[in-house]
């Protein structure tokens, strides 16, 4: 084993780095078992799963600064979310709308992220608005010199949107410390990529005049590379990047929605193949840091972790209704 | 203090803000060495450079868009939407996305983010260079709405936009750009929203206007005063808040009421000011409410003949008066 080549440490990853990657993929991972889990028992009304997305989410934000950089993700952002310093915790506290909600005190749907102290930008359901804020933030970063630089996660679908083919060109034109980070799991709900998208992704960045590379999403280590030559160029002045991520959603878009009728057994099956927390679990193995038996106490940790928030969460309060007029404007009342 | 029309005011006061607060970026289509197609940003690129004075692609959901990333990141940004008709593209970022962050997020984030938009007709801009949009805007919770109709009130508002800590829909009628002059304080002021001005006291009936209307109902009780006939006029001056109170107040003394604009009357301002009088000062009313407003076409007509036929005049809210004060 020890002549599996080390792909970390000229990534500047150290052993340490690798644990928290794992323990994060792992904590999203039960997070949506657990919430699919209470979907189906009629305790959670609705659910945006991320199994799939854990390596290619977990590997893109770990290059970005905490506290300095800012996050626009997407509803499908649990992992990446988790790694801005969300706890579990506040990911079921989004899920059944409790008052504690740190996302929207129990207002938005589950996985509508944002927290201002964690420069998670608050997020809606239509597509692609997020993108176009990044890159506001990302001007106005530039505007005060501040050497922060702003990522934004979004599908594919994201990118037939006007909003992101604008932000895309204005962040083109202004060379914004901006990092386009698509997680192509090649279906928008049951749309495939071959009717969403005219060429490839990562193409589309030479029509704005920036780079644009693709990766495999599925590869923590491959996400975090590209996002993190990404990131440092766009902390250097040199402006924007879009990474394409290849990956899979293994479970419907939502809860709502049935798979079936779009995707094949077979397909899902075959993409399960290269889930890509074993697949880190095996490099991990390779490179000595974790053997069977410290995989299994690491992963019985987050699961016990995940059990104990979402319990936690579930006995928290709902909102009052009296705070329902709340937070229309800052300066004045509504009834 | 100097006479100024009402692209001079928004210009002088925008100019003088931008000195005071570098937070203060303005935005939009040919803002920069064209200084606006109305003129309202000339000079501004060579006082404040093209980091502060940014011309945006064609594009109205981007120039919301980046705004709303501005102002999140805590600047205050001006963008200016050419023309009123054209902010259509940006109505999901103003509408889902302005207007909503800070409830959606428990008061976590805000948008303090002015929007500039030339409005109104009676300029030969037919269908797309006249519409009112206010009703679509005013509709929504979270974004106020202004539209003042004298310079005086153009500065002191628009000091009160950049101030205000939510997105603010500022409109600026076309046609009053440089028909309507006004003395104007060097001075810094603002005016709070939410609050008319009785602009003329009357006795016989209540005027209720906004924008280049409320100029030509002062047009017409100026010609009824002639027949003894006394009409309060009101600017409503903001959209949201509404000030009713001011509006009520009047109804309870004049006991007539009509309500003024161009927009289509219907599910237009003058609706929900109808209902609001219905709801709370039915039994003051002497006669049924009159709504004077646009008919229910799409938009404005391009020929001179087809304009006026849309637009209300002097003439005919003077008409509409005299039967209302003779019911």
């Amino acid at each position: 084993m020890a002549n599996a080549p080390d792909r970390h440490t000229e990534l500047g990853l150290k052993e340490e780095d690798l644990l928290q990657m794992y323990r994060y993929m792992l904590l999203a991972r039960f997070c949506d078992e657990r919430q699919w889990a209470l979907n189906r028992a009629g305790k959670a009304p609705f659910v945006v799963p991320v199994s799939g997305h854990e390596a290619a989410q977990v590997g893109s934000a770990w290059a970005f600064e905490k506290g300095k950089d800012v996050f626009c993700p997407y509803y499908r952002d649990l992992a990446l979310v988790l790694v801005a310093g969300f706890e579990p915790r506040d990911v079921f506290l989004g899920l059944f709308g409790k008052a504690e909600d740190p996302s929207s005190g129990g207002r938005q749907m589950p996985a509508h992220w944002g927290s201002r102290r964690l420069n998670i930008i608050t997020g809606s359901s239509p597509i692609a608005t997020q993108v176009l804020h990044a890159a506001g933030i990302a001007l106005a970063k530039k505007l005060k010199r501040e050497a922060a630089v702003v990522g934004t996660w979004f599908g594919e679908g994201g990118t037939s949107e006007g909003d992101w083919h604008g932000a895309m060109n204005f962040a083109g034109i202004h060379k914004l410390p901006l990092v386009f980070i698509c997680e192509n799991n090649q279906y928008a709900i049951s749309v495939h990529e071959s009717k969403q998208v005219a060429g490839r992704v990562y193409q589309r960045a030479a029509g704005y005049g920036f780079p644009g590379f693709e990766g495999d999403g599925n590869d923590v280590l491959e996400s975090y590379r590209l996002t993190k030559e990404a990131v440092d160029r766009a902390r250097a002045g040199e402006g924007p990047t879009l990474i394409e991520l290849r990956t899979y959603r293994f479970y419907s878009h939502t809860s709502d929605d049935d798979d079936r009728t779009y995707r094949t057994r077979e397909e899902v099956e075959e993409q399960r193949k290269r889930d890509p927390i074993p697949r880190f679990e095996g490099y991990l193995k390779e490179q000595g840091i974790l053997d069977d038996a410290r995989i299994e106490e690491l992963r019985a940790e987050a699961k016990a972790k995940v059990s104990e928030d979402a319990k936690a969460a579930e006995q928290a309060p709902f909102p009052d209704p009296a705070e329902g007029p709340k937070h229309v404007y800052g300066d004045l009342e509504v009834d | 203090m100097a006479e100024k029309n009402l692209v001079q005011a928004i210009h002088d006061t925008l100019q003088e803000e931008m000195k005071r607060d570098d937070r203060i970026v303005v935005l939009g289509e040919d803002v920069g060495a064209r200084g606006g197609v109305f003129r309202v940003t000339m000079g501004f690129l060579d006082e404040f450079g093209e980091e502060r004075v940014i011309d945006t692609p064609l594009d109205e959901c981007l120039i919301a868009g980046v705004a709303i990333g501005l102002a999140l990141d805590g600047m205050r940004p001006v963008a200016e939407f050419q023309f009123a008709d054209f902010i259509f593209p940006g109505f999901n970022q103003i509408v889902q996305e302005a207007a909503r962050i800070r409830y959606r997020s428990n008061g976590d984030f805000n948008v303090p983010l002015v929007m500039r938009t030339p409005y109104g007709g009676g300029v030969h801009g037919a269908l797309y260079h006249s519409q009112s949009i206010e009703a679509f805007f005013a509709h929504v919770p979270g974004l106020k709405v202004v539209a003042p109709s004298t310079p005086y009130d153009a500065r002191g508002m628009l000091v009160q936009a950049l101030e205000d800590p939510d997105p603010v829909l500022y409109l600026e009628h076309k046609k009053c750009y440089r028909l309507i002059k006004g003395e104007v304080p060097d001075e810094r002021y603002s005016i709070a929203f939410g609050k008319a001005e009785v602009r003329r006291e009357g006795t016989d009936l209540t005027c209720v206007s906004y924008g280049l209307m409320h100029h030509f109902c002062l047009e017409a009780a100026e010609r009824l005063q002639a027949d003894s006939i006394s009409v309060e006029v009101i600017d409503l001056r903001s959209l949201f808040p509404l000030d009713m109170d001011t509006v009520l107040e009047s109804v309870a003394k004049t006991n007539k009421v009509m309500i003024v604009y161009e927009d289509n009357r219907f599910l237009g301002l003058g609706a929900e000011i109808s209902a609001q009088i219905a709801e709370r000062a039915l039994f003051e009313l002497d006669a049924p409410i009159v709504r004077i407003g646009g008919p229910h076409v799409p938009a404005m007509p391009y020929a001179p003949t087809l304009e006026h036929w849309f637009l209300p005049d002097a003439d005919r809210i003077e008409q509409e008066m005299r039967k209302l004060a003779g019911y």
